[in-house]
């Protein structure tokens, strides 16, 4: 049995992609929070990313790539698990497991609708042309990505869509970034309560650094 | 005490099954869970109705054959305890019990409490074991294996085989009963030179007998009877990595 049908070949592929994505959130965050820093500071930003040119592309391949494995598993996974077990005890307690173990499918599906949606406003900007960079006024010369940022979390809606988005990215991260430590076959049994305990902490703590920016822009404590 | 039990009643395989309600009157505290069970059944068995058909053997928590979710819980709420070392001093005066049996696809129950656990056996068959020559008993020390590593591979083979693992996981994953067996074959060195072959087959063979994949809930460990810990799955996802490297005796 290979490694794409195998019970465990197929959690360390998801271990493998979910970090990679991980390194990716992390990435992603440190550029974003640049918005508190003003409009030049996460211009500049998005200059930078367009200035990479066709690198942009073979990252976005590597994104798409990492995705459809961790989806088509994750999705996978959790329908075998489900035709594995049948209807339900009379009583049933658990004892140890999370609500954010027992959801990661259904906070994975609301991440990867948000991502669509996300490309849609950001990337592609057809959700909301009356305030996307494109067709803003330049400033020096690049396009306003800053402008189109806090304009569109002024949006009761969109900034909604986004904090939602990102407590199920929380929840997701809440058990995912300790989880792969065990897939991966790091753990000692010992040493697992305190790596699902950091997780915890590490997951709160870019959760709540994610949905500050749409949060505080919407509430205009940053303009 | 008296208590009110509400007990899965399934009269075969086909059949869709329920809970049935019995009242179980001066229960004393010094029983064991089995052995007010048999009481129940001596008065089942006095009215001329059918009695509870459960599984059990030795009845001092070593062959892993009582097999009973108590109160959403496999082997009741005592921890580290099998159903027939359970005492009903457990319990008190009034109590409403619920006995159901293990669920999982892969453990079809054959009448009211007991369940078919062959897909355990053959997971075993598919590698739980070292197919070397023995041969007579060897002098002491004669493979010099560390105390740790004894030991290990002693907490290991505590696993009894009964299925509670399955029964509380989520998924219905085989998988701390399996990684039990694989880490402590993989531990020995007799166990070694089968290691890579074995993982790979038994894990196989959990998927094809119909048991869900481990998604790191550790509810196992929290129902286990014996005290597996889940570092015997990670050890599993371990030897599984390392039978993915390429050997110098492979072509
Ligand atoms: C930025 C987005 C995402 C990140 C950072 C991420 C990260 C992770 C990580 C680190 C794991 C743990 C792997 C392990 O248990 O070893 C995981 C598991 C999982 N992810 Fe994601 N993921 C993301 C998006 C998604 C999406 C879009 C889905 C859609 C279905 C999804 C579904 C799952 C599922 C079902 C699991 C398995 C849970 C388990 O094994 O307990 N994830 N994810
Ligand atoms: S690991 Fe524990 S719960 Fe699972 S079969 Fe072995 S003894 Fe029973
Ligand atoms: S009857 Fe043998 S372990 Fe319970």
């Amino acid at each position: 049995m290979n490694l794409f049908k195998s019970t465990v070949g197929r959690k360390i592929l998801m271990a493998v992609t979910g970090l990679c994505l991980v390194g990716f959130i992390s990435v992603h965050l440190l550029g974003n929070l640049s918005v508190f820093w003003g409009a030049d500071a996460i211009n500049a930003y998005a200059k930078h990313l367009h200035d990479l040119g066709p690198l942009v592309w073979v990252f976005r391949l590597i994104m798409l790539g990492l995705f459809a494995v961790h989806i088509t598993f994750g999705i996978q996974l959790y329908l075998e698990n489900r035709a594995a077990t049948p209807d339900n005890y009379a009583v049933q307690k658990t004892l140890v497991t999370t609500f954010s173990a027992k959801t990661m499918v259904f906070t994975g599906l609301i991440v990867l609708a948000f991502l669509l949606y996300h490309l849609l406003h950001f990337t592609v900007q057809i959700t909301n042309p009356e305030i996307s960079a494109r067709n803003l006024a330049l400033v020096d010369g690049h396009l306003d990505v800053f402008t189109m940022v806090t304009k569109s979390f002024q949006n009761v809606f969109i900034a909604l869509v986004y904090i939602i988005a990102m407590i199920a990215l929380l929840l997701h991260l809440m058990h995912g970034i300790s989880s792969w430590v065990q897939t991966l076959g790091w753990s000692t049994g010992s040493s697992q309560d305190k790596v699902t305990a950091l997780g915890k902490i590490v997951a709160i703590v870019y959760g709540l650094a994610y949905i500050a920016i749409p949060l505080l822009l919407l509430a205009r404590i940053v303009k | 005490m008296d208590l009110t039990l509400h007990v899965w009643r399934q009269k075969g395989p086909q059949d869709k099954g329920k809970l049935e309600t019995y009242p179980a009157k001066n229960v004393s505290p010094d029983m064991s869970f089995l052995e007010m069970l048999d009481e129940i059944n001596d008065g089942l068995i006095r009215q001329g109705k059918d009695p509870i058909a459960f599984d059990h053997d030795c009845r001092e928590g070593i062959c892993g054959m009582c097999s009973q979710v108590i109160n959403g819980r496999p082997h009741g709420k005592q921890e580290q305890t099998t159903v027939c070392q359970l005492h009903m001093r457990q319990y008190s005066d009034g109590d409403e019990i619920f006995i159901e049996p293990w669920r999982a696809k892969a453990f079809p129950v054959q009448k009211d409490l007991i369940v078919d656990r062959t897909s355990l056996d053959v997971i075993m068959q598919a590698g739980g074991y070292v197919s070397c020559h023995t041969g007579g008993v060897p002098d002491a020390n004669v493979h010099p294996i560390p105390k740790p590593v004894a030991d290990y591979a002693m907490d290991a083979a505590e696993c009894i085989g009964c299925g509670a693992c399955i029964a509380a996981c989520p998924n219905s994953s085989a998988m701390l009963f399996t990684s039990a067996k694989v880490a402590q074959l993989a531990a020995l060195p007799q166990g070694k030179p089968e290691a890579r072959k074995r993982v790979k087959a038994m894990t196989e063979a959990l998927l094809d007998e119909g048991f869900g994949n481990c998604t790191n809930h550790y509810e196992c460990e929290a129902a286990c009877p014996k005290g597996i810990s889940v570092k015997f799955i990670a050890k599993l996802n371990r030897e599984y990595l390392k039978s993915l490297m390429p050997t110098s005796t492979e072509a």
